[in-house]
């Protein structure tokens, strides 16, 4: 972990800090207002603008991103909060162009339609499998309680989740 | 979100400096987070105790479990020496919100918010709970004081709880479907001597059920609560559950909960 360090200083009336983050493996160091969340923090300090705001009000999960490997509602952190850590965001599963095992399944399986819930539905399946390489369908379901698909049905989200499994 | 300061403070003595009467202590910020961002609660000054390391933790002697107030619901649900000691207390924690919340979630900040909804009042009611401050103990009996109120001062912040372990234990809920809070949760703890039913989600804050702690008390089996009729006149009515259906589920889940320990 980054060790966390804040200045503090007045920009034309707000109080900003300096936000200092490893973002998809990137330092990352900006000044923020204290009450600048995560998620307004990924999308529009740094252009990060795959992580999704649906309710804003923590119970859709689109803007699920990892911070220090662990899944969370980016919109109910704040940034200064979480400073000092290692954030990783939808644009950090791929590597080297190729996309990420779960991407993968999502798409093969069409675990999507409209796509606006998939960022958050990828990240928080990602974090169950690091945390149960072989979950059941009811495990699978239970822990994505906190993300809300308003197309599919659920059903080829869990079908995507149990292949990414396999190949994980 | 209006603004404010965030400070992040390295011990209690410092945390509890800086509060004010416009600040508001943050752990995992899961309600005071979505509360600030509505409007319903504005502070100047935001203290986050999460990095407190004292804060955090969980200890078990003979008798007790003693739980840091900056303690995750995952690390409650994952310990194993709290599945050990009082398995009913690791399944609630894993029932809270979901995986997300539970990954930033606390018990301090849970009690200290006292959400008459909220799973962890109903644990401490039942497990005799002690309630460690900077300042003082306090007996959960006279902690919770009403909705979202506690007997917390300004500037006090709960440093730990401490739960009795008990003979038999089991929480029960029957959760909202789209929150997951409690429409009812019914806490069921046998103690040598006595039995405690905390209830959670029927009226404006968590209570101890004396009539049904009676009727166990007397004999620890569901036959002994079956049917009875409780007093519904103080339970809320809302869109999801009448007074009177909150008053049945109360007997069904403290029912579930007895068959279960």
């Amino acid at each position: 972990m980054i060790k966390s360090y804040r200045v503090r200083i007045l920009i034309k009336g707000e109080i900003m800090g300096k936000i200092s983050l490893e973002v998809n493996g990137r330092k990352v160091e900006k000044e923020a207002s204290d009450n600048t969340l995560l998620s307004t923090f990924l999308r529009e300090h740094l252009q990060l603008t795959g992580t999704h705001i649906g309710c804003d009000t923590s119970q859709c999960g689109a803007c699920v991103v990892h911070v220090d490997g662990n899944s969370l509602k980016s919109c109910t952190a704040l940034a200064a909060d979480v400073n000092g850590s290692k954030v990783t965001t939808i644009e950090g599963l791929e590597t080297n162009g190729k996309m990420h095992p779960m991407q993968e399944a999502f798409k093969k399986l069409h675990g999507l339609q409209c796509g606006f819930c998939t960022p958050g539905m990828v990240m928080s399946a990602v974090d169950l499998l690091q945390k149960n390489k072989k979950p059941s369908d009811t495990e699978i379901r239970d822990w994505l309680e906190g993300n809300i698909c308003r197309c599919t049905g659920y059903q080829n989200i869990v079908a995507a989740v149990k292949e990414a499994a396999t190949k994980m | 979100m209006k603004d404010f300061n965030y400070h992040s403070a390295k011990d209690s003595k410092e945390a509890s400096k800086l509060a004010s009467s416009s600040s508001a202590f943050l752990a995992g910020g899961m309600t005071t987070i979505p509360s600030m961002k509505l409007g319903l609660a504005t502070y100047k000054d935001l203290i986050d105790i999460k990095n407190i390391k004292k804060l955090s933790g969980i200890k078990v002697s003979g008798k007790s479990v003693t739980i840091g107030a900056a303690t995750k619901h995952v690390e409650v649900s994952n310990s194993k020496d709290v599945k050990k000691a009082i398995p009913s207390l690791s399944s609630l924690a894993e029932g809270i919100g979901d995986p997300q919340v539970r990954n930033r979630g606390t018990i301090g900040g849970s009690i200290a918010n006292n959400d008459p909804s909220a799973d962890y009042p109903s644990a401490c009611i039942a497990l005799n709970a002690t309630i460690h401050t900077n300042e003082r103990k306090i007996e959960s009996a006279k902690f919770f004081k009403g909705m979202f109120e506690t007997a917390l001062k300004k500037g006090e912040l709960i440093e730990a709880i401490e739960f009795q372990i008990p003979e038999k234990s089991s929480y029960q809920k029957h959760p909202n479907p789209a929150s997951r809070y409690a429409i009812v949760g019914v806490y069921v703890a046998k103690h040598k001597g006595d039995v405690n039913v905390a209830v959670t989600g029927a009226k404006s804050c968590v209570y101890n059920d004396k009539e049904m702690s009676k009727a166990l008390s007397g004999n620890f089996s569901s036959s002994s609560i079956d049917g009875m009729d409780l007093d519904s006149s103080e339970m809320n009515t809302d869109m999801h559950a009448s007074a009177e259906f909150r008053a049945s589920l109360v007997v069904t889940q403290a029912k579930k909960a007895v068959d279960a320990c």
